[in-house]
């Protein structure tokens, strides 16, 4: 970011070059063309960390990847939008609560509110509890430990923006790393989410972090809106993902979640 | 220039990890006696204008949609400083180093001017 002259946090946007940081952005993944056309903002906050990976998991899947920037109340058109994660402003006040006030965030809460898919990643999904886009809080992990780990999830719900290209019921492993991870909401609260179906994410074999009823991610009542803690931009590529039983590092599992959304505006259009 | 205390819990009910943290250093220091520790956050803010109920209350609306977040925390008080016992207005509280923000007196090696008694009398009308 070393040309970024905005150090007040609202200033110019800092000149990325998205394709070189990011390298040719070739994949396995079988619907590459599929996305041909489609835009996926992902917005920048001071002190995200995965907006490139996110970036480039969307041009992984064959979508146009356009950096957004906080500081503005443009989202340049784009299709559907991703919060990336990270530690805004250094998860001050409370994770994701100063940046669900940032200028942008008018317009995320506004498309959100028209059916644009919007996917929020670890503090991304911190941001949206904080805007109210979804319900509940995230909380400082139960045993007090920052952890990271490939996390095994379920997919409980394969009707949203971001979960449609899953298998009903399918079992992936993806890449986990938070502080403060741990799903909460009041006991009516839960009950909803679970008795409407708008559980998305479901932690398996271990709880890492205290969530309640194991939840890992969730969806608001449309299905357009979608949080989770894991990190599937950090499982789309072979080499860098998650270790399978065929191979070390060759999980790729976070790649539908983004294929998901292509489906879901082809499908709209 | 008048300032307004906020002050935010974690909701008593959800299990608060940080507390659940120094309660453990605690005992780990031979505090046996000590066997819960919740910990939450003041704000110290500082207005323009007359100290009233109209500043107070705007301060409480935004403690509820900005400084706290209801789904996980609980506003416990919106005063303005020295309401609670800790000194007469905010000056003093500075004075006696109840308000933080100011490190210059502690610098100094400043102490009070208020006597013991003083500051024992407004500590039981704080609590009556």
């Amino acid at each position: 970011m070393g040309t970024n002259s905005g150090l007040d946090g609202y200033g110019s946007r800092p000149s990325i070059d998205v394709e070189r940081a990011a390298g040719s952005g070739s994949g396995s993944f079988s619907g590459e063309g599929a996305g041909a056309g489609i835009r996926v903002g992902v917005v920048t906050f001071p002190g995200s960390l995965d907006d490139r990976d996110a970036a480039r998991a969307v041009r992984m899947v064959g979508a146009e990847a356009v950096p957004l920037w906080h500081g503005t109340h443009d989202l340049e058109g784009v299709d559907a939008i991703i919060l990336p994660g990270g530690f805004s402003y250094g998860d001050y006040l409370r994770a994701g609560a100063i940046a669900s006030l940032s200028p942008i965030m008018a317009e995320v809460v506004d498309a959100a509110e028209s059916g644009v898919p919007v996917l929020g990643i670890c503090n991304g999904f911190q941001m949206l509890t904080e805007a109210h886009l979804l319900p509940g809080g995230l909380i400082r992990n139960d045993h007090g430990a920052f952890i990271c780990r490939d996390q095994r999830l379920r997919v409980e719900n394969t009707s949203t923006a971001w979960s449609n290209a899953f298998a009903d019921g399918a079992e992936i492993t993806i890449p986990l790393k938070n502080g403060e991870g741990g799903f909460i909401a009041s006991a009516d609260e839960i009950a909803r989410l679970e008795g409407e179906g708008h559980v998305v994410f479901r932690y398996l074999e271990v709880n890492p972090n205290g969530s309640m009823n194991d939840i890992a991610g969730i969806t608001n009542a449309r299905g357009n809106v979608v949080g989770l803690m894991p990190h599937p931009e950090h499982a789309v590529e072979p080499g860098f993902g998650p270790d399978t039983r065929a191979a070390m590092r060759s999980g790729t599992d976070g790649l539908a979640l983004f294929a998901s959304a292509l489906t879901a505006l082809l499908a709209r259009a | 220039m008048p300032t307004i205390v906020v002050e935010v819990m974690p909701k008593a009910e959800l299990l608060d990890p940080q507390g659940k943290a120094v309660a453990g250093a605690l005992a780990r220091l031979g505090r046996s006696q000590i066997n819960g520790v919740r910990v939450g956050k003041r704000f110290e803010i500082e207005v323009d204008g007359p100290a009233d109920d109209a500043i107070l209350a705007e301060v409480a609306a935004l403690a509820d949609e900005v400084l706290a977040n209801l789904v996980i925390e609980d506003v416990i008080s919106v005063h303005f400083a020295g309401a609670d016992g800790f000194g007469l207005d905010a000056s003093l509280d500075f004075a006696t180093g109840n308000v933080t923000s100011d490190t210059s007196a502690a610098a100094a090696g400043a102490t009070s001017t208020e006597t013991a008694q003083q500051l024992d009398d407004e500590i039981s009308e704080g609590l009556a």
